[in-house]
Order: structure tokens, then C-alpha cells, then sequence
């Protein structure tokens, strides 16, 4: 009972995700509206609606009954190749900040079905060669535009979309763990036994974006949160940070966002005045997460 | 061949002595009995693994490829010896080689066959082995790999089968005590040969043809397996040599597995006039000519790096010389290359069994060495490893994974063992005409 319960409140919990009811009109036809815009009205309110033969009519909210869209793996993997068009999705982390709290690495873990040894996100302790002086390196995938894994794999299961961000298939992995050796990042994982709670997620439609459920011998590794950006929401480990480590927005725009404080800043700006760099930039990898230095004199970063 | 004694045994003695070993003694069943036994014990490992997914090896998200894949390397290595012997020499015309080319074929199609399987072993989805051939992605050097081994085992199987044709036609007419269906089976398989001079001439023009394809094809098939490797980014791995450096010690390897399965199926099938002290004696040279090369290119591949220690890849090196791996890395050069290659410039080293219980010593060796450069390169990343458990700092194989890679073995001496139930070992034609 228990468990049934929980595929139940999975499902639901998927279904508002996606954002998404539907109604049930007089004519039959369904309208599919953004939760939020429903929500927002108080009950005895009238709506605007567009019906299919293009005339305008007015019906009162508490007629409009949820629909539930049926969710499976098909559409799923459609939205999930084709990712989000225009955009282009950066990271940059501000390593004077990071305190090695591991808000990030725990969020991750936890929403991603992911064992406590399996890093989409892992925070490093990093030693400068010539100083000594020591700091902490949240280490996500580089999402590159020269990207290594995406090149080697021999079936096309990992993929960069339009949108920058490189995921991985979990449907059509054959586990050659060839992107794994190819990656000098050391950004991917593999599932070597049953995932964690495989029992638990055995019934939830497999999301692309989210890469879970997981799955026994395929590679798994970090999404930038696709399924997140999809709602026009921040990435989890950017979310969850307390300390104002992440900034995370669109290239294309030129703005990025603080998880933490929410400030939105001039991307090319930010990573100027601070001197950003990139991970093995000599390696031609181009990626997209950028790091500003640990020890720079300022506390704030500057962005004026 | 030793003509002399050869030549006081008439036609048929000689067809008898190369057609002795096809018939299934009490010996031979006991022995296919053992190995089938081993190979199911193997077999029921492969069974756990399928069932709990490749966590039952000692793989980690930091050695994601281990013994599979080093013997992987290893079986296409040993394989490329079918070409060395019957293409490089045989177009040549070294006459020596013609008694032994076929036995060199033999060891080329179990190995790159038997390559094909480990690499599925490896494979964390051997479900969707399909999805390769359906989905694959020509700019992936696996994909690469595949067409080209398959077309090495299928141009190999031709090396081994074309040849066989006049021999085929011999045993379905003379060979006595066989079961009527594989007389039927030789006879279907002889294509209708009838010792006629066009038909010689065909089958001549037709072994030259395969022989000059396979050259470039053998050449791939190591080249690109060196390439899984050297076309990523990792230090140890990246690095512009690989290609000739795995082909000249796949002749390593090769050479030494040829003249272990010249010195048993010699001695047990009683091959002594056809497979002579002389073979022993130039396999013995080639053996110390490619070892040279191989110590070339080994040469090149640690100074260019280790002069330059600062960088990562001189880093690896240094690792390699006097890290954590060190002992074995000196063990697989000292006694799998510099010892063996030294005594067998001596000639009484060269003697049947000496030079193969030193091809003994550079086969395993050259195991090792595919390890060495498989394992370590991964365990010294960019980037450290960090919040994982500290096993995944090294890496050891457990018992199914062993299991599993002594079942490719033992797979490999069944189908050598089969093929020496069913075929001449030795061309029996080519003998006869050399007699004429």
C-alpha cells in the first residue's frame, strides 16, 4: 500500500513539474494552461479562453478541472533532445566564496537517484602548484563545446543539444564507459550495480533531463539541471548553494543569476573583471563553466 | 621441413603423418573434456555478471576499464601474427614459413575471434550489443574497431579456409575411420578440386590477393585499437606512437604465442619432420627482430615524455618508472623483453623447448604490459580523486573478473584444439610440391 502510494505521489509530483493542466471544455476540446496563471485566479473569476474554430469566450475558473497530460518516456526523450531553443546555458563558479558546504553536491545527489560515491557535482580540494595555498573546487561537467565524450561514444547516446548542455541517454547506453576514459575531467559516473532505490523509481517514466530513474550499467553524469531550466528555474546545486558560489543564466542573453542572492549580473562583464578562467583550457575543450579565481583581493566580485 | 627424411616416405606415408591428428583419441577427449569443464566455470561467472551488472569486477568510476580491456588489446595483438608470418614473409617467398603458415592462422582467427567476445564482456549493456551495428556512429573509433577486426576475422577465416581446399579434397578421398557426414562435409567444403593445373592456378592467384588485403587490414585492426586510447586526452594515452608502437609489439606477442603452439602441436601430433629444429632456430630470430623493434618504440614512448617532467604526461612516466606500479612495469620489461631478447641471441637458446619456455616468458609479460597501459593512465587524472571511497585510488581485479579473462584463454585453446581435431595442421599440398 505504502508503495503504491509512493507511485503515486511520484507521478503527481511529475505531473507538476511539467507545469502543465488541462481543461475540460463544453465542446470537448482540452486547453492547456501554465499552472501559475490558473492558480493566480480566485475561484468565481472569469478566464479568457481561445477555442479550436479561433473565437474568444469567457468561462468561469472553477469549471476549468485539471487534466492530467499523459507523461511517458516517448515525449520525454523528444523535449529532451531537442533541449531549449535560443538559449545557451553557462555556469560560473566563484571559488573566493566557496566555503565547501556541499549544499550542491547533496542536492544533486539526492534528486539525481545518485550513491554517496557518485558525483554529478563533486567539490574538490584543490592545492595551487607554486603557493600552497589550498582551496575548494566545485567540479560539475564542463558541458564543453569541443565535447570529448560526445565525440568517442559509439552509439550517439550522449549528446550536445542546441542549448549547450550535454546529457546522456540512459535508454540507448551500451556501457562501453568509453566516454568515461575520454572525459579529462573526470566528470562521469557509471553505475556499476543497481542504482540507489532502484525499487523505488522502478515505475517513473524515464526523463532525459533528469537522467532518472537510473539505470544498472550505463554511465549517468551531470544535466545542468535541463529539467529545472525547462521550468525556467535555477539549477538544484546552484539553488541550493548558501554561500553565493554559482552564478547561472544564458549565454545568448549575456546575464547570469546568484543562486544564492538572486542578483543578476552581466555574464561578459563578470567574467572580465575578475579574470575567469576555464578548466585545462589548453586541452581545446571549450567549456562552459568558468571559475573565478580563489584568492582575488576583492570580496565581492566586481561588476561595475 | 626435413627433405631428407621426408623424401624416403612415399606420397601416402606423408598424407598419413598430416592427417593423423584429425580423429578424436582418448587423450584428446580427456583433455577437451578439461577444458570444457574450466571454460563452464568461466561460463558461470560471465552468468553473475550478467545478472548484477558489472559491479562484480573490481572496476570504479576511476578504472572504468580494466583486465578486460587490456585483454582485449592483448588477443588482437596476438592475432596480428597470422599476417606477420603468411603475408610479410610468405609474399617474400621465404619458402621456410609454408609448414607453419597455417598454424600462425589458426592462432590469428581464435584470437581475433575470442578479441570480438571480451569486448562484449566489457560492455555494461551486452543487451544492446545490437544498437552498435543499428545506431553506430562512424566518428566513434569503436565503431571503427568493429568493422575493422570483423573484417580481419572474416578475411583470416578465408587465410585459413582457402588453402585448405586441395586438402579438404585429399581427406575426403583417402582419409579412412571418419564419420560418413564429415567426409560429406570435407567433400562439400573442397569446392569440387580435382588437383587440376588451372585450378592451382586459381587458388594460387587467389591466396596472393588475400594475402596483400589483409596487410592494410591487420595494420588497422591494431592501429585503431591503439587509437581507443591515444585519440583521448588522458597523459599516458595521448600520445602520437601508439599506433606503430602496439603494432610492433602485437609482433611480440604473436611470435611468441606461434612458437608455443608450433612446440605442442609438434610434439603432440608428431610433426618433427615438418616442424623442425630450423623453424625453432628463425622463429627464435624473428622473435629477437621484432622484440628490437618493439624495444625501439618503447624506448621512444617513455624518453620523448620523460625528458619533459613537468609536463602531465612526463608525470605519468615518472609514475610508470618509479610509482606505484614500478615493480611490475620493470618485471614486464626486464624478464618479458630484456632477458628473453638477450638469450635468445644465443644459439642453443634457440632450441625447441628453451625458445619456448622464452616465449613463455615475453607472452606473459606482454599480458602485463597491455595492463600497464591500459590501468594506470586512469588512476592519475587531471583532476584528484576525491569523495569516493579510498579503494578507487587503485585497482584490482576480482575473482569472477579473472575468471572471466581466463575463460577467453581457455575459449581460445578449445578452438584450437577443435581445429586441430578436423584439420591438416600442416598444407599437405604445399608439402608435395615442394617435394616435386
Amino acid at each position: 500500500m505504502a508503495k503504491e502510494q509512493n507511485k503515486k505521489n511520484s507521478r503527481r509530483d511529475f505531473i507538476k513539474k511539467l507545469g502543465i493542466v488541462g481543461l475540460g471544455s463544453a465542446s470537448m476540446a482540452s486547453i492547456y494552461f501554465d499552472k501559475k496563471t490558473l492558480e493566480e485566479k480566485k475561484p468565481g473569476e472569469k478566464i479568457k479562453v481561445l477555442t479550436t474554430d479561433k473565437k474568444v469566450v469567457e468561462v468561469n475558473v472553477s469549471d476549468i478541472i485539471p487534466v492530467e497530460e499523459e507523461v511517458n518516456t516517448d515525449k520525454l526523450q523528444h523535449r529532451g533532445r531537442t533541449g531549449l531553443v535560443g538559449k545557451k546555458f553557462v555556469m560560473v563558479i566563484d571559488l573566493a566564496k566557496c566555503k565547501n558546504a556541499r549544499k550542491c553536491m547533496h542536492a544533486c545527489q539526492s534528486v539525481h537517484q545518485l550513491k554517496p560515491e557518485q558525483h554529478h557535482i563533486n567539490v574538490l580540494q584543490m592545492e595551487d602548484e607554486v603557493n600552497g595555498a589550498t582551496y575548494f573546487m566545485p567540479k560539475p561537467c564542463m558541458h564543453c563545446d569541443e565535447p570529448q565524450c560526445v565525440s568517442v561514444c559509439p552509439v550517439g547516446a550522449t549528446f550536445k543539444r542546441q542549448d549547450g548542455i550535454v546529457l546522456i541517454d540512459n535508454e540507448m547506453c551500451v556501457g562501453c564507459r568509453f566516454c568515461i576514459a575520454a572525459c579529462p575531467y573526470s566528470a562521469r559516473s557509471f553505475n556499476w550495480t543497481d542504482p540507489r532505490d532502484a525499487e523505488k523509481y522502478k515505475d517513473v517514466p524515464y526523463d532525459v533531463e533528469l537522467n532518472v530513474p537510473q539505470k544498472l550499467g550505463t554511465v549517468t553524469k551531470c544535466a545542468f539541471s535541463a529539467d529545472r531550466l525547462r521550468e525556467n528555474k535555477l539549477p538544484y546545486c546552484v539553488a541550493s548553494c548558501p554561500n553565493g558560489v554559482y552564478y547561472f543564466g544564458d549565454a545568448n542573453q549575456d546575464f547570469v543569476t546568484n543562486g544564492t542572492t538572486r542578483k543578476t549580473v552581466r555574464l561578459s562583464k563578470l567574467l572580465k573583471d575578475n579574470s575567469a578562467y576555464t578548466l585545462l583550457a589548453e586541452l581545446g575543450t571549450k567549456p562552459n563553466v568558468f571559475y573565478l579565481p580563489p584568492n582575488r583581493k576583492c570580496e565581492e566580485p566586481q561588476t561595475t | 621441413m626435413n627433405k631428407e627424411a621426408i623424401n624416403t616416405l612415399s606420397l601416402s606415408e606423408i598424407e598419413n603423418d598430416l592427417t593423423q591428428n584429425i580423429q578424436w583419441t582418448v587423450r584428446s577427449r580427456i583433455w577437451m573434456g578439461t577444458l570444457l569443464f574450466a571454460f563452464a566455470i568461466c561460463l558461470y561467472f560471465y552468468v553473475q555478471q550478467l545478472i548484477y551488472g558489472l559491479g562484480v569486477t573490481g572496476l570504479h568510476d576511476y578504472a572504468s576499464w580494466g583486465i578486460y580491456i587490456s585483454n582485449f588489446v592483448f588477443f588482437v595483438a596476438t592475432s596480428l601474427v597470422g599476417m606477420l608470418i603468411s603475408s610479410v614473409f610468405g609474399l617474400a617467398n621465404v619458402k621456410w614459413i609454408k609448414p607453419i603458415a597455417r598454424i600462425a592462422e589458426i592462432i590469428a582467427v581464435s584470437f581475433a575471434m575470442v578479441a570480438g567476445l571480451v569486448i562484449i564482456t566489457d560492455m555494461g549493456r551486452p543487451d544492446r550489443l545490437l544498437s552498435i551495428f543499428v545506431y553506430g556512429r562512424v566518428q566513434s573509433p569503436i565503431v571503427w574497431d568493429i568493422a575493422v577486426v570483423t573484417t580481419y576475422v572474416f578475411i583470416s577465416l578465408l587465410l585459413l579456409y582457402v588453402p585448405l581446399i586441395p586438402d579438404f579434397a585429399m581427406i575426403s578421398e583417402k582419409k579412412k575411420g571418419l564419420p560418413k557426414l564429415q567426409i560429406k562435409i570435407y567433400k562439400a567444403l573442397s569446392l569440387g578440386w580435382a588437383d587440376k593445373p588451372e585450378q592451382f592456378k586459381v587458388i594460387k592467384r587467389l591466396i596472393q590477393t588475400l594475402l596483400v588485403i589483409i596487410i592494410p587490414v591487420a595494420l588497422a585492426i591494431h592501429t585503431v585499437t591503439s587509437w581507443l586510447f591515444a585519440l583521448t586526452l588522458r597523459p599516458g594515452w595521448d600520445s602520437s606512437i601508439f599506433g606503430p608502437y602496439f603494432v610492433s609489439g602485437a609482433f611480440v606477442a604473436g611470435a611468441a604465442a606461434l612458437i608455443m603452439a608450433l612446440y605442442f602441436y609438434r610434439r603432440h601430433y608428431h610433426l618433427e619432420n615438418y616442424i623442425t629444429e630450423e623453424h625453432f632456430n628463425s622463429m627464435g630470430k624473428i622473435l629477437v627482430l621484432v622484440s628490437l623493434i618493439y624495444l625501439y618504440f618503447n624506448l621512444n614512448e617513455i624518453l620523448v615524455p620523460g625528458f619533459k617532467p613537468g609536463t602531465a604526461a612526463g608525470a605519468h612516466i615518472n609514475e610508470l618508472l618509479s610509482g606505484t606500479e614500478s615493480t611490475l612495469y620493470w618485471a614486464v620489461q626486464i624478464f618479458g623483453l630484456a632477458i628473453p631478447l638477450i638469450l635468445l641471441l644465443i644459439p642453443r637458446m634457440r632450441k625447441p623447448f628453451p625458445v619456448t619456455v622464452l616465449s613463455l616468458m615475453v607472452f606473459v609479460g606482454a599480458w602485463f604490459k597491455r595492463y600497464l597501459i591500459v590501468v594506470p593512465s586512469q588512476l592519475e587524472p587531471y583532476l584528484p580523486i576525491q569523495n569516493v571511497p579510498e579503494s578507487f585510488h587503485h585497482y584490482s581485479p576480482t575473482t569472477a573478473e579473472v575468471a572471466i579473462t581466463a575463460g577467453s584463454f581457455i575459449l581460445v585453446l578449445i578452438i584450437m584444439t577443435v581445429l586441430s581435431k578436423v584439420i591438416p595442421l600442416i598444407p599437405i599440398w604445399e608439402v608435395k610440391e615442394e617435394l616435386k
